[in-house]
């Protein structure tokens, strides 16, 4: 549990990446995830990889970590290749194995999306490695306000969005306390029979449920005693701030675009 | 059992940005039935050092030995459980382990996963019940109906009644109140007596760590500041200060008493009655001495 790497867990920093205003990177990110599907030559794919690694370069997260990160997706993206490899049977025969001819439609098929999904993958995981949660928060609560109009509770769902994010390490942490409390116990969490290691579970759920329903009670009571009374007319301790660098990487990306456009056929 | 550090050192979350080394090239040793007391500042490690000892964690680069398990960063260490049933882990904050429908089955529940037999742990509950000062009418009630203080004590009779060789101790006193707190050590101590126990006690109390103890670890920052007889380390004021710790109650007063008096009384882990005595000595023949 201690050493188990979280999928784009926030790495502090300060680079331009991280000090962009959150809103820009959803928006931006929002928009690459659709044009991704637009590419569909070289020269496309050349331009949106180019800006995905230059940006994960710029935001100076050890590529190492970015890497490890996308252990578990790499398997994803291998079988999505094979597969295409396998299934598709267009253009000229490239080789043969065995008896299985293997087709030049199915590889560049294969490889198109498989690049595809590790684009939209290292792309996104840039987001949380560079925007704590309560940013991201922030900027989605930003983002939805034309909602209040229709009456949506857009200040409490952001509230209860960012107390879950800033409760998930504490709730890993605890776990990780109480699992070696009853480790120490003679519980065994990774042996034995599926049954015995179901059983197993039960100590380390109870405990858990009990602190998470306290810590709720005690951090509603805190708010209470502290005058929280809703969004209405609350200020914020962070501003949001649309600066000049993010007009910048705005019109870079209208160009990304641009070229996009030009180069696809 | 013996316990043996060899140039053990741990690394959370190693080979990521988040790496954090709690403890660096430590090394000690201490022989079987030794009253330890491991003293630091908060964030010195010395939770991350207890978990070694029942194997809950492996070192990252070192060795340690306890009795005749080997713990090393390259194997991967065999044998957990029986090395569970003889190290006793008091955790900080025990009580949130607790998860039983009934204090008696939350107390048999590390008796029975080390395969004691029934009437067996039947007596050490009621044993382990009375050791911690709870009566006999607790054993039906649930553990989570209790105060604070009653669910640390039923999660150290959890504990106590799997019957360790080397009992570990992670400040179980916090938090109590000062006669509960009292009681406790007394009645560890008792025990590490009575049943010839190795015991390590995790500790910010320089006063219990004077009381008990025959031998103290200081840790600063992962690694061992200082080490040895309790008379010999609380004494040093200016090393201990320079690690945010305080000389035990008794040395303070016996270093103002000695600056005032201009006398050169020793610190000999003596108990209060006999600093008095001694003062009243000096006092007698103090004329003669100027
Ligand atoms: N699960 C963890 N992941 C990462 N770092 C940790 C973890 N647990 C502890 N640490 C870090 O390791 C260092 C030592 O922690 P440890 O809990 O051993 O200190 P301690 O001496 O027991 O402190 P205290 O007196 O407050 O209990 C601290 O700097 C802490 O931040
Ligand atoms: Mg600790």
């Amino acid at each position: 549990m201690n050493n188990a790497m979280v999928i784009g867990q926030y790495v502090p920093g300060n680079s331009v990446v991280h000090r962009l205003d959150p809103r820009t990177k959803i928006t931006i990110i929002f928009i690459f995830v659709f044009v991704v599907f637009l590419a569909n030559n070289v020269w496309s794919y050349t331009i949106l990889t180019v800006f995905a690694l230059l940006s994960m370069i710029t935001s100076r997260v050890p590529l190492r970590f970015v890497l490890k990160g996308l252990t578990p997706v790499w398997f994803l993206i291998i079988f999505t290749f094979l597969l295409h490899v396998i299934i598709t049977k267009e253009g000229d025969v490239v080789f043969e194995i065995f008896t299985f001819q293997v087709y030049s439609g199915g590889l560049i098929q294969g490889f198109a999306i498989s690049m595809r999904f590790f684009l939209l993958i290292l792309v996104t995981s840039l987001l949380t490695l560079t925007t704590t949660p309560i940013e991201i928060t922030d900027a989605i609560e930003s983002m939805l306000q034309p909602l209040k109009k229709v009456k949506f509770p857009v200040h409490e769902l952001a509230l209860m969005m960012s107390i879950s994010l800033r409760f998930i390490p504490t709730l890993l942490q605890e776990t990780d306390k109480i699992s070696k409390a009853q480790a120490s116990r003679g519980v065994d969490f990774r042996t034995g029979k599926l049954k015995d290691r179901i059983q197993a579970v039960v100590p380390l759920l109870v405990p858990l449920f009990v602190s998470a329903f306290k810590r709720a009670e005690e951090l509603a009571m805190a708010m209470e005693a502290r005058g929280y009374q809703g969004g209405e007319g609350r200020t914020k301790l962070r501003e949001l701030k649309f600066t000049k660098l993010d007009v910048g990487i705005y019109i870079l990306f209208i160009f990304v675009i641009l070229g996009l456009f030009f180069t696809r056929n | 059992m013996d316990i043996t550090f060899e140039n053990v050192s741990y690394i959370y979350q190693q080979h990521s940005p988040f790496a954090h080394k709690a403890i660096d090239q430590l090394s000690f040793h201490i022989p079987s039935g030794t009253f330890v007391a491991i003293v630091g500042h908060t964030g010195s490690g010395k939770s991350t050092l207890i978990q070694h000892l029942n194997g809950l964690v492996q070192p990252t680069a070192g060795k340690v030995k306890i009795g005749d398990f080997e713990l090393t960063a390259e194997k991967k260490p065999k044998h957990l459980k029986q090395l569970r049933s003889k190290v006793g882990v008091v955790f900080q904050y025990p009580e949130h382990q607790l998860f039983e429908e009934t204090v008696a089955k939350d107390i048999s529940f590390g008796p029975k996963n080390f395969g004691v037999g029934d009437s067996e742990i039947q007596r050490r509950v009621t044993e382990a019940l009375q050791a911690v000062g709870l009566s006999a009418d607790y054993v039906e009630r649930s553990p989570f109906d209790l105060s604070g203080g009653q669910m640390r004590r039923v999660a150290i009779a959890g504990v106590l009644a799997t019957k360790p060789n080397v009992l570990v101790l992670d400040e179980p006193t916090a938090g109590l109140d000062p006669r509960g707190q009292k009681e406790m050590m007394e009645m560890f101590y008792e025990r590490h007596r009575s049943e010839q126990l190795t015991t390590i006690l995790v500790t910010h109390s320089m006063e219990d760590a004077v009381t008990y103890a025959d031998h103290v670890i200081i840790l600063n920052k992962g690694s061992k500041y200082m080490e040895g007889k309790p008379e010999e380390v609380f004494v040093q004021k200016e090393a201990l200060q320079q690690v945010q710790l305080d000389v035990p109650e008794m040395v303070a007063f016996i270093n103002r008493w000695n600056e005032k008096f201009h006398t050169k009384l020793p610190f000999t882990k003596q108990s209060e009655r006999e600093l008095a005595t001694a003062i009243t000595a000096v006092l007698k023949g103090g004329k003669s001495h100027e």
